[in-house]
């Protein structure tokens, strides 16, 4: 059984390159399909912000009517959150944590592979809507009672609710993998405190999911029951809160901030020190402002519930914990700037982009801790300020960091580099581009714009600083199709990259660009932090031995067990997508509603009957 | 086949399966679970206390309350918990016999409790409780009903055990799965001494 080699598995298994695909459970490829997935889910969430910003570049526009402009938003905000920043994180997760560890695989491939085909159909469901004419419309946060049937009799809740029931089942299966796969596999000597930040911070991240998708689980269920079986949960006339759902909600959307920012610091904790050619400044202080942030984040939800009259008691210690929370970010962009602070730079763009997400979310930063003061919160809260500082938390932050992890670990997926030049030129424009679109909302903000409206008149002062946003956002877009030539030409025709392009320090760059289906020839024993740069420079024993992973025997694969390919994850992944649209469908009125959820459930127990009796080995 | 290549194939699959911790992938797999299924609970228990005694438009908890009928069924599952220890104690003294006993007691007594949680869900809908009665009535059978699609779920995964090692494919050296098992039968026993002290044995405002 451990004999098997991968030369043999090829043989029994690879009918076509397709067909690999969809069967693989190899932690990189399942990285890759979540990296592909996800920008192409972040396409469509940029083409509707940029319907967005042409409906708000005059005043009365009618470019898109009330109705559309509410679905627009909906969707924009729902995609961007679920469908692209977190499963863009979750291609790292995939492709970066069994590399950083020294492990072979994650602990459950299969599982992993689950994760991956559900993420794919929960949000392909989610999408379908568009095609019924009925896109979710009540905000990405679905606020009961507005969700419940007598405000929202349609159908786009149902989609909105089912795609994102199936999305959760995706990230909670796939966290409970990755923290299961940090604490159980790493290689010999890889104590804890010797993991690469960004495995840290995946680890923190994974347990926030762990704990703060159940939330918003039940207060789907919740509203499933209200909606389908008349329960009263959210129902005020019989006595129901109405602030239940936003507790719900908000217990799960606040660790949901830091679920999609928390990677991302790791991938910048990776970035500096390998372009500033010197160890994380404070490496302990890094680690440990990331679980205490991860612990905080529990503890300050109902700032997003300051105006809704919870009492002054509540809203002073919701006040109190949010500035807290704030300490140990600082002390990370301290740690950063340490870390660039006396380096000999190297100017990359995975450096630029870097620096920029220390810069923009440092704004975002201090205007998110502007309205963790309450009076400022009540001038604040639902108006075009609000959209600033998330926005500048969450593309100036999360998706700058991301953008400059895909340049700096591209070379390691692909084996190929991407263009230097066009990169930079992408970075300054998309630095230009996203101030221009994002900065005077601040303004807009505090001159009283709200948000979520679809326009505004004539005569309020606006117009200016609006048509100048929608040419910022505009001048975006283009600036990401550049992103998108240079990624999708690189592929082909980049140059080839070398096993360690940038000088790197983690154990990733120990191999060969890319990997091959085993990771590692060799599993090393690590013996330091930065273990790679020691290999290199450092007065390292092993350093002979460890280098053979780059040109590994043929004798040397044949001991290597993988696990075979399996496509029972695809079916049952499948069978949860048949029970999602069964049940939309059941909300539709459609006779053969319960057949499909009902063939949705065999489809579903048939796939992990057979997942659980399929040979392991 | 010399020994030395024996030894070799051994130490290969001793690498396989080594972990960090020492504790099996398996197994953690299922306390990180648990971990995660207490905010499943903790978010419907606290909708439950938000909600506590608004009974209006349907009766209230202390009209139909059965204590003493509820106790029996919840020391039913307690001894659930008590039967699930006998049989992994069997099983890890090799006596796979007494060890598929155990646990087919294990699950009779979960069904039990859900035979148990089945009338009495009917005799409460017979007295004027529903699902949309009150938000009393929804909140109780929404989680006490999630409750026991938990135990539905440990008595199908008991009883595939117990089918499994009819079939000789657990033996005492193989006790892993069992033990995965019982750790989420006992956390389930546990989640229901908190529903039941929250739903039913804390006293309701008359
Ligand atoms: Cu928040």
């Amino acid at each position: 059984m451990a004999q098997v080699t991968t030369t043999q598995q090829g043989a029994q298994y690879r009918r076509s390159i397709i067909w690999e695909w969809i069967t693989t459970v190899d932690h990189k490829k399942i990285g890759i399909l979540y990296l592909f997935t996800s920008l192409f889910f972040f396409l469509i969430g940029g083409i509707l912000a940029m319907m967005i910003r042409t409906q708000l570049i005059v005043p009365d526009n009618t470019f898109l009517g009330p109705a559309t402009y509410n679905e627009v938003f909906t969707m924009h905000g729902t995609i961007m959150i679920f469908l692209a920043v977190m499963p863009l994180n979750a291609a790292f997760f995939n492709f970066l944590i069994p590399l950083q560890i020294g492990a072979r695989d994650v602990a459950f491939p299969r599982l992993n592979a689950f994760s991956y085909w559900a993420f794919l159909f929960g949000g392909l469901l989610i999408l379908s809507s568009f095609l019924f004419g009925a896109a979710p419309n009540a905000g990405w946060f679905g606020y009961a009672n507005l969700t419940t049937l007598t405000y929202s009799p349609g159908i786009n809740v149902d989609f909105w609710i089912f795609g994102l029931q199936i999305l959760g089942i995706a990230s909670v299966a796939s966290a409970l993998n990755f923290f299961v796969t940090i604490i159980n596999m790493r290689a010999p000597g890889m104590r804890m405190m010797r993991m690469p930040v960004f495995t840290w911070m995946s680890l923190v991240t994974a347990v926030l999911l762990m704990l703060a998708i159940p939330s918003l689980t039940i207060g789907l269920v919740e509203l499933t029951f209200d909606r389908y079986f008349g329960t009263l949960f959210f129902e005020p006339n019989a006595g129901a809160s109405v602030v239940l759902w936003q507790h719900l909600f908000w217990i799960f959307g606040h660790p949901e901030v830091y679920i999609m920012v928390l990677p991302p610091f790791g991938m910048i904790s990776e970035i500096l020190p390998t372009f500033s050619r010197k160890p994380l400044f404070g490496y302990p202080f890094v680690v440990y402002s990331g679980i205490a942030i991860g612990f905080l984040s529990f503890g300050v939800w109902a700032h997003h519930m300051f105006a809704v009259g919870l009492g002054p008691v509540a809203n002073s210690v919701f006040a109190t914990t949010t500035m807290l929370i704030a300490i140990p970010t600082g002390v990370k962009i301290f740690n950063w700037l340490g870390t660039l602070w006396g380096g000999s730079i190297v100017i990359k763009t995975p450096l630029l982009f870097a620096a920029g997400f220390v810069g923009m979310f440092t704004i975002g930063g201090i205007s998110g801790v502007m309205h963790a003061s309450v009076p400022v919160d009540y001038w604040q809260t639902d108006s075009y300020f609000v959209v600033a500082h998330f926005h500048y938390v969450l593309f100036g932050g999360s998706l700058m960091a991301i953008l400059g992890g895909i340049y700096y670990w591209y070379p390691k997926m692909f084996g190929r580099m991407m263009n230097d030049k066009l990169g930079k030129i992408h970075f300054w424009t998309v630095l230009i581009a996203f101030n221009m679109t994002f900065f005077p909302m601040h303004f807009l903000g505090i001159d009283g714009m709200p948000r979520r409206i679809y326009t505004y008149p004539d005569g309020m002062g606006w117009n200016f600083w609006n048509m100048e946003e929608s040419i910022g956002a505009y001048f975006l877009g283009l600036s990401m199709l550049l992103f998108a030539y240079n990624f999708i030409h690189s592929l082909r025709s980049g140059e080839i990259a070398p096993a360690d392009p940038w000088d790197g320090r983690t154990l990733e760059w120990s191999i060969p660009s890319p990997p091959p289906a085993y990771n590692f020839a060799v599993v090393p024993t690590v013996t330091s932090r930065d273990e790679f740069w020691e290999m290199k420079y450092g007065s390292n024993e092993q350093t002979a031995d460890q280098k053979t992973n780059l040109n590994p025997t043929v004798e040397d694969e044949r001991h290597i067990h993988l696990p075979p390919p399996s496509y029972f994850p695809l079916i049952a992944a499948g069978g949860l997508l048949g029970m999602g649209a069964g049940m939309v469908m059941h909300g539709d009125g459609m006779a053969v509603s319960w057949y499909i959820f009902g063939a949705g459930i065999l489809v579903l127990a048939f796939g992990l009957f057979g997942w659980s009796f399929e040979p392991n080995h | 086949m010399s020994d030395l290549s024996q030894a070799s194939q051994t130490a290969h699959i001793e690498e396989a399966h080594a972990t960090t911790t020492g504790i099996s992938h398996n197994k953690l797999l299922m306390w990180a679970f648990l971990g995660s299924d207490c905010m499943f609970f903790g978010s419907l228990i606290m909708t439950f206390m938000v909600y506590r005694g608004k009974a209006a438009g349907g009766p209230r908890p202390q009209d139909i309350w059965d204590i003493p009928y509820t106790s029996i069924s919840a020391a039913v599952l307690l001894l659930s918990s008590l039967a699930i220890v006998l049989a992994l104690t069997y099983l890890q003294r090799g006596n796979e016999r007494a060890f598929r006993i155990w646990l087919l007691a294990t699950a009779a007594l979960g069904l039990l409790f859900l035979g148990g949680q089945y009338y009495e869900f009917t005799t409460f809908y017979h007295e004027g409780l529903t699902l949309h009665s009150s938000l009393f009535g929804t909140t109780f059978f929404v989680l006490t009903g999630f409750h026991g699609t938990h135990v539905g779920i440990g008595v199908i995964w008991l009883l595939s055990l117990a089918w499994m090692s009819k079939r000789g494919k657990i033996p005492a050296s193989r006790a892993e799965m069992p033990e995965i098992v019982a750790l989420y039968w006992h956390f389930v026993d546990i989640v229901w001494i908190i529903i039941f002290a929250v739903v039913y044995l804390i006293p309701y405002k008359p």
